[in-house]
């Protein structure tokens, strides 16, 4: 498998601090690469670093082109989609259009139409809401309307930012298993950001491990999740 | 009864402009979070382009078309150039920036074109109609033009994929950009449709004030008036906040003359027309900050 995503020695800053101290991962075409670490270690920071939002310096590549210094609605074009923390709900608007807002550029209108019924289909209970006001919808209703957004921007890397975030456990699950089949059935590939790390590595085939700005640790997530210091720190058993 | 249909059709007539400035403010306010106190004299000095392209021979629309062309041209640039730099600096110095760009323009405009008044000509002939009695055709004309606008820019907003993504710019900014859509143009292209607004609310009140540099001033408070009135953050709110002070504050005046005529007791009157509804957008600011038709959005948390 080709890395899909490429980041070699990655600072990103927040003013005049440093978050992130060089650091070098990859997420695989295909692939799950979930990323774990407490609060704090840079996490999120690293999502942002991947999408222009905050200054960065060293190397990232996407299919092999540098994305470095390009702003984020570029970024984004070229099929990288982020979900980001707090799920980036469109309050004011309806359902539907804050999925039609992913494809405001296309021209394609029949092409939109196939792909708003093709994502509904994952997120049936969007269907039932989808003339709502959008800021009305529980929580776990705008994380799933954060995914299907990103899925309208037809992405090749979905980054994802604590999707099971204050939500119920059941909703997390049906969130979790949608994801797994969008990996699956779209070829999307993605980094998934996780405090719950066991949920986490039950879903990526790949683990890097963050702390204070530094990757510690990476590998298969089985061999992850089998690590003494990661079951203690992270896991919690 | 006849002079109080007449109060209300001039009062819904100046509205009608009111409605055009307040909606200006909107656009620009409902991106950043800023009031443009410069929107006045940016409109003030589209009518003297309006006029120039007049003075060339060219008849009265296509020169409002141009100076539109060239005031959202105009707006684009001064987002650009001036604002963008600043989209970090705290409101004060946006707001000196404002007041700035307000003396740019007015003291160009007399510089340009000297302070001497010019009468404006009126795009609509002066015929006779149902109901001319109460209401002069150039009164018509301006509210038949600004709810032509009006009703476009819903359309556009409501209607296109580029209204939308001004929208969601607008609401959330960050999301927007990692939905694709370029922010900044977005705010830049909202410069610019106010500039554009403005132009066509000055050529339609510039015939009733005529052109001078100062002609905008009382226009750009009531258009605040309306906009806060209505609801600053709502497009469709500031509409009406233009309208609703267009004719309360002639129908005021309206009966505090004819108390002075019955009575001889003299409150308030046609030379209170401003303190009117400056009193108005008080009272509205503390009885329901988000203007009688602002949202207050929904959010679960």
């Amino acid at each position: 498998m080709t890395a899909l995503l490429q980041a070699r020695r990655l600072n990103a800053y927040y003013g005049p601090s440093q978050a992130l101290h060089g650091i070098e991962f990859e997420v695989a075409t295909g692939g799950i690469t979930a990323l774990l670490g407490a609060n704090g270690a840079g996490k999120t920071t690293t999502l942002r670093a991947i999408c222009g939002m905050i200054r960065t310096d060293g190397e990232l590549t996407f299919e092999g082109k540098p994305i470095t210094r390009m702003a984020t609605e570029r970024i984004v074009r070229l099929g990288v989609a982020h979900v980001p923390e707090g799920r980036g709900t469109f309050t004011t608007l309806s359902v539907e259009e804050n999925l039609r807002i992913a494809a405001y550029t296309r021209r394609d209108k029949h092409a939109v139409k196939q792909d708003l019924d093709r994502v509904l289909t994952y997120f049936p209970r969007l269907k039932e809401r989808y003339a709502q006001q959008a800021g009305t919808l529980s929580g776990g209703e705008q994380q799933m309307l954060a995914i299907s957004r990103a899925l309208m921007l037809r992405p090749r890397l979905m980054l994802l930012d604590e999707p099971s975030f204050g939500l119920a456990p059941l909703i997390v699950q049906e969130i979790f298993r949608i994801m797994r089949r969008v990996n699956e059935e779209e070829r999307v590939s993605m980094l998934l950001v996780e405090q719950n790390a066991a949920l986490a590595l039950d879903l990526a085939d790949h683990a890097y491990v963050l702390e204070t700005g530094r990757i510690v640790m990476s590998g298969p997530a089985s061999v992850v999740k089998s690590d003494e210091q990661i079951r203690k720190s992270y896991l919690g058993y | 009864m006849e002079q109080l249909l007449q109060q209300v059709a001039a009062g819904l007539a100046n509205g009608a402009i009111y409605a055009l400035v307040a909606l200006a403010l909107v656009m620009i306010y409902s991106a950043t979070d800023h009031l443009n106190f410069a929107q006045g004299e940016m409109a003030m000095f589209s009518t003297y382009i309006t006029w120039a392209f007049y003075q060339t021979g060219m008849g009265y629309w296509p020169s409002l078309v141009l100076a539109m062309l060239v005031s959202f041209l105009g707006g684009l640039v001064i987002e650009r150039v001036v604002l963008r730099p600043l989209h970090k600096a705290p409101v004060l110095s946006i707001v000196v920036v404002f007041i700035g760009l307000l003396a740019i323009f007015h003291s160009m405009a007399g510089a340009i074109w000297t302070h001497t008044i010019k009468p404006f000509p009126s795009p609509f002939p002066n015929i006779a109609f149902v109901g001319s009695g109460y209401i002069g055709p150039h009164q018509v004309g301006m509210i038949v033009v600004s709810l032509v606008l009006l009703s476009l820019l819903f359309v556009f907003f409501r209607f296109t994929s580029l209204g939308l993504a001004m929208r969601a710019a607008a609401q959330n900014p960050v999301s927007a950009r990692l939905a694709g859509v370029p922010v900044d143009w977005m705010l830049a292209l909202g410069w610019g449709m106010a500039a554009a607004i403005g132009a066509v609310a000055g050529a339609m009140v510039a015939p009733v004030v005529y052109l001078e540099p100062n002609m905008m001033a009382g226009i750009l408070l009531y258009g605040f008036a309306g906009a806060l009135v209505g609801g600053i953050g709502s497009p469709g709110g500031a509409v009406f906040g233009g309208f609703i002070v267009g004719v309360l504050e002639n129908l005021i005046a309206y009966f505090g003359n004819l108390l002075d005529q019955t009575t001889g007791i003299y409150i308030i009157g046609n030379g209170e027309k401003l303190p009117i509804a400056l009193i108005m957008l008080i009272t509205v600011l503390i009885l329901k900050p988000s203007g009688l038709f602002g949202r207050v959005t929904v959010k679960r948390v």
